[in-house]
């Protein structure tokens, strides 16, 4: 008996050493949110397509049996760090084997095409979600936002902020790679 | 004086309500308490400590806007608190429910309490139960008094 009191210790330093661990952590951020999103369907919303852009609309149903894996950016031409993720995006629809799928979110019609018209449009499709409801509907707590999603319409991984820098890209190439073995698994 | 009291007792009143924006407030006032209340148990996703009620992110007016027109369509209390967990997660409660995923969150103080009081009481009760030095044994007497007497004799 007295043994395992002598044992007390320990094992406090052991737990205590462990939280610390794992809170401490520079890698953790305390401020992620976990999504209720993943592994479930595509939200219900039907966009229009931003005025004076040729880019159709999108709508949960483009998202249902899309050719290739889908990749849904949330952007904003008022977004700066959307202007730095924009190159990224571009060269990710370049080199990989998916769709980008857009969503202007709160943006003014004209904003966002003047933007696109700077920037170059990579965007298959881009929704104008002018009021914002869609992104509620997709959880989003900020621009910018990038999701993949799946050919019959799961999603599949969420990143939250912008996919800018090595670390942040590689991490994303890596989640595209995870989701692209997994459908195939299925199919 | 009474003029200052009315004074400071409106000030009080206004005090929290800043982020609500007038077109956000509905005409119903029983909707409005409601939606008040509801929005005070809902935590904002940008500003992570304030309720949507009184945060001034984007979202949070949007979702304080969602919360009036769900109570507008009818939707009970629980049914709207459903629609925003559905999107962001029991997250968003500042009182996360009671279900197994939740377990740890809600028995996680109760258990330390239990543990660091037991551990207290098992230290407390060894450091009682240490036992009194034993007596000396009838030989041991005997032998002490012949010491001592001899000890007498030789002073």
């Amino acid at each position: 008996m007295t043994r395992l009191f002598a044992a007390i210790p320990f094992a406090i330093v052991v737990v205590l050493g462990g939280v610390f661990l794992w809170g401490l952590n520079p890698d953790r951020d305390p401020n992620e949110i976990p999504s209720v999103l993943i592994s479930q369907p595509v939200p219900a919303f039907e966009l229009p397509p931003v005025p004076g852009l040729e880019t159709p609309g999108l709508a949960q149903d483009d998202l249902n049996g899309a050719p290739k894996l889908a990749v849904v950016n949330v952007f904003a031409s008022w977004c700066v760090p959307c202007r730095a993720e924009h190159g990224v995006l571009t060269g990710l629809r370049k080199n990989e084997d998916i769709l980008l799928f857009g969503i202007n979110y709160k943006d003014k019609p004209e904003d966002a095409t003047r933007w696109l018209a700077d920037l170059g449009n990579p965007y298959d499709r881009i929704g104008s979600d002018l009021n914002g409801r869609a992104g509620i509907e997709w959880g989003i707590s900020g621009v910018p936002e990038t999701f993949i999603v799946s050919q019959d319409g799961v999603v599949l991984h969420r990143t939250v902020g912008p996919i800018v820098g090595d670390e942040a890209v590689a991490k994303f190439k890596a989640a595209l790679a995870a989701a692209r073995t997994a459908t195939e698994g299925k199919s | 004086m009474r003029l200052i009291l009315i004074a400071a007792l409106l000030w009080m009143s206004v005090g929290p309500a800043l982020a609500v924006e007038p077109d956000e407030v509905l005409s119903d006032p029983v909707l409005e308490a409601r939606a008040r209340a509801l929005s005070k148990e809902l935590r904002c996703v940008v500003c992570q400590n304030q309720d949507i009620d009184s945060s001034n992110a984007g979202v949070a007016r949007d979702l304080r806007l969602i919360v009036r027109e769900r109570l507008v369509a009818g939707d009970t209390d629980e049914e709207v608190l459903d629609y925003v967990v559905a999107r962001y997660g029991d997250y968003v409660l500042f009182r996360p429910p009671f279900k197994p995923l939740n377990y740890v969150l809600w028995f996680a103080p109760f258990v330390l309490v239990l543990f660091g009081g037991g551990v207290a009481v098992a230290v407390l009760r060894g450091r009682r139960s240490v036992e009194p030095t034993a007596a000396l044994t009838e030989d041991e007497d005997k032998l002490l008094n012949e010491y001592l007497a001899e000890d007498r004799k030789t002073q």
